[in-house]
């Protein structure tokens, strides 16, 4: 891993909330282009984590680089156009309830590209289509969508800007398992053509097999191992054992083993 | 950059190939095709005149998915596609992306945008009375289901939810005392001062302290009040309850079988029954001490003098004022709560409820009270 590849690079990040610490000394690096899957149990702040990455949050302690800038740092303008190279897809989604599908993933669009509404909703269009959404969903509301058109929505508006780094937290929770492996390979073609990196936390074992090229285990605190899955699948952590070669993780594996066969 | 996308048609050297390998006319794809250019890329284009039977790329420097739509536009998806699977000098990334692109909009008919005519007017006229009349019983109906929640409840005291019932109490009453408190205060001082420049010319200072009195007690105390409750009270009910809504709580309460209007509507309905007329009591005491205030200090009545007036007055008229309190925090409540009710799933839709609930309320309060002052005067009160 060359040093001028890494985007994200993470040193000694401490988090606590009162008397709770839940990050200390966290060190994480992401390199360009690959997909990082970052699983933990729940409650071990993965979503924390996140947060504290794309300036959410301010952490206790620790330093967070991404494209070699701290965000917390930067004058609001040089931030701005920081955060416009990354695109973040929430749990919820956090559609505005207030704007149909096209005007959400529109909004950053004329915001930050100065197009004009027209240009902004033909290009929200084909988002919407990269995303999987049928034409007719443009017009509807958050608050009519489904649980799963919810998340593609938010993924089109998260690719608004033609990001360099996606943020994901749990994109497949709540998917049907034919719309989750679909999410999969859309991750992965968006990867290939964009050269995308990929901020995943997820619980979802079929997407760490299907389309992870590293996975990191949070436990203890902090990054246990970052690795290819293969390696952190073999790794004698008790937590780790249980998490990969539990039913569900034995299952996971031999659909992945079976796809590939 | 005018040279972004070049259509060359044959070379002479070329035109004796066969027809279906023939690549001319020939697409030639050159520089940034990305968002940041794409206003730039939008004027300097045009759709190619003949259909291109092949694409050469390799001038071509990077390209995102604005970029890929506007060639899309330009070509549509049939053309991009085909042209794609054969280009030249096109790297596998920038393959796919462009094939993904193409591929998603494939058959895809746009829905037509809703066309505006004339007639929309009227039409959304009609809507609106229409679901001014639905609302309206709406209302009627929410009234009848809250009273016979209350009368299956009222047989029932092992049921009474006390708790919610203090707590709201606290919140729509106690809390409120020094707002109304304060308010009525001032609004007595202004009467009397009023009074005292309209009665000065007449040489009747001393039916300020008799104005003060009878404005407060009729009238004034409890529609204070009301209007006070009405925009504090009722906007957080309606926000309470809209916000359970959008979490799907009601859900929740629903499906374990517990009945929302029990447990939400009428601890708050009987905590305003309560403590409105209490608070409007508070607001009729201050008003009349603002008026005192006035009297003592610039009018040269005695405090004795003021408080012998004030005690003369009927007290029909404070039960008259007192009578309306009870009736104004029912509608509050319930026109609180069915606001709530009526929320839909949206953060907006909790804003656009709270703001109808709090005019309703304001405008029935005041509404109300001008049919009981007639009512009241019909009937020599």
């Amino acid at each position: 891993m060359s040093a001028d590849s890494v985007v994200i690079r993470v040193r000694g990040l401490v988090n606590t909330f009162g008397s709770n610490t839940v990050h200390k000394d966290l060190d994480l690096d992401i390199s360009r282009g690959e997909i990082l899957g970052v699983v933990g149990g729940s409650g071990t702040g993965k979503s924390v984590l996140l947060r504290s990455i794309v300036g959410l949050l301010r952490p206790s302690s620790g330093e967070v680089e991404v494209f070699g800038k701290n965000l917390l740092t930067l004058s609001s303008q040089e931030r701005a156009l920081t955060e416009r190279r990354f695109g973040v897809l929430f749990q919820q989604g956090a559609l505005f309830s207030s704007l149909t599908v096209l005007e959400n993933i529109a909004l950053p669009l004329i915001e930050h590209a100065r197009l004009n509404r027209a240009q902004a909703t033909r290009l929200a269009r084909v988002k919407l289509a990269l995303a999987g959404l049928p034409a007719n969903a443009g017009h509807l509301y958050p608050a009519t969508l489904s649980g799963g058109m919810i998340k593609r929505a938010a993924l089109a508006r998260a690719l608004a800007l033609d990001p360099e780094i996606l943020f994901l937290d749990e994109p497949t929770a709540g998917l049907d398992p034919i719309g989750a492996a679909a999410f999969d390979q859309l991750l992965l073609t968006l990867r290939d053509a964009f050269n995308l990196t990929v901020f995943m936390v997820t619980h979802d074992l079929d997407t760490l097999y299907a389309s992870c090229d590293r996975v990191a285990v949070i436990s203890q605190k902090k990054v246990l191992i970052a690795d290819t899955l293969e390696n952190v699948a073999a790794n004698p952590d008790p937590w780790i054992q249980s998490y990969f070669h539990g039913p569900r993780g034995r299952a996971a594996a031999t659909a992945a083993t079976g796809n590939a066969a | 950059m005018s040279d972004a996308l070049v259509l060359q048609s044959a070379p002479a050297v070329t035109s004796g190939d066969p027809l279906d390998t023939n690549p001319w006319p020939r697409l030639y794809l050159n520089g940034h095709w990305t968002l940041s250019e794409y206003q730039q890329l939008l004027k300097q284009t045009a759709a190619p005149t003949q259909t291109p039977r092949s694409l050469d790329a390799s001038g071509l420097k990077s390209i995102d998915t604005a970029g890929a739509t506007l060639l899309l536009d330009l070509l549509g998806a049939e053309t991009l596609g085909a042209l794609v699977e054969s280009a030249t000098g096109l790297s596998d990334e920038r393959r796919a992306l462009l094939q993904m692109v193409a591929q998603s909009m494939r058959d895809r008919e746009q829905p037509a945008a809703p066309e505006h005519r004339w007639g929309d007017g009227l039409e959304s006229l009609g809507v609106l009375t229409v679901s001014g009349w639905q609302q309206l019983m709406q209302f009627f109906a929410f009234t009848g289901l809250t009273i016979t929640s209350l009368l299956t409840l009222l047989p029932r005291p092992w049921r009474w939810r006390w708790t919610a019932l203090v707590a709201q109490m606290q919140q729509a009453g106690l809390n409120a005392v020094p707002i109304v408190a304060l308010l009525n205060f001032l609004v007595g001082a202004v009467v009397a001062f009023l009074g005292a420049t309209v009665l000065a010319q007449f040489g009747a200072t001393i039916y300020t302290v008799d104005l003060v009195a009878y404005a407060f007690m009729r009238e004034l105390g409890v529609l204070l009040a009301a209007i006070l409750l009405a925009g504090r009270t009722a906007s957080a009910f309606t926000a309470q309850i809209g916000s359970m809504k959008v979490n799907e709580e009601l859900d929740a309460l629903k499906v374990q079988g517990l009945s929302a209007i029990e447990l939400l509507v009428i601890p708050r309905l009987l905590a305003l029954v309560i403590t409105l007329p209490i608070l409007g009591f508070i607001a009729i005491l201050s008003g009349i001490a603002g008026g005192a205030m006035v009297a003592v200090l610039s009018l040269d009545i005695s405090l004795t003098q003021f408080i012998g007036i004030v005690q003369q007055v009927p007290l029909l008229h404070l039960w008259l004022g007192l009578a309306k309190a009870p009736v104004f925090a029912v509608l509050i409540a319930l026109i609180g709560c069915l606001e709530g009710f009526k929320v839909g799933g949206s953060a907006q839709s909790v804003g656009e409820r709270t703001t109808a609930s709090v005019v309703q309320c304001i405008f029935v309060v005041i509404l109300l009270d001008a049919v009981a002052a007639l009512f009241y005067m019909e009937m020599d009160w």
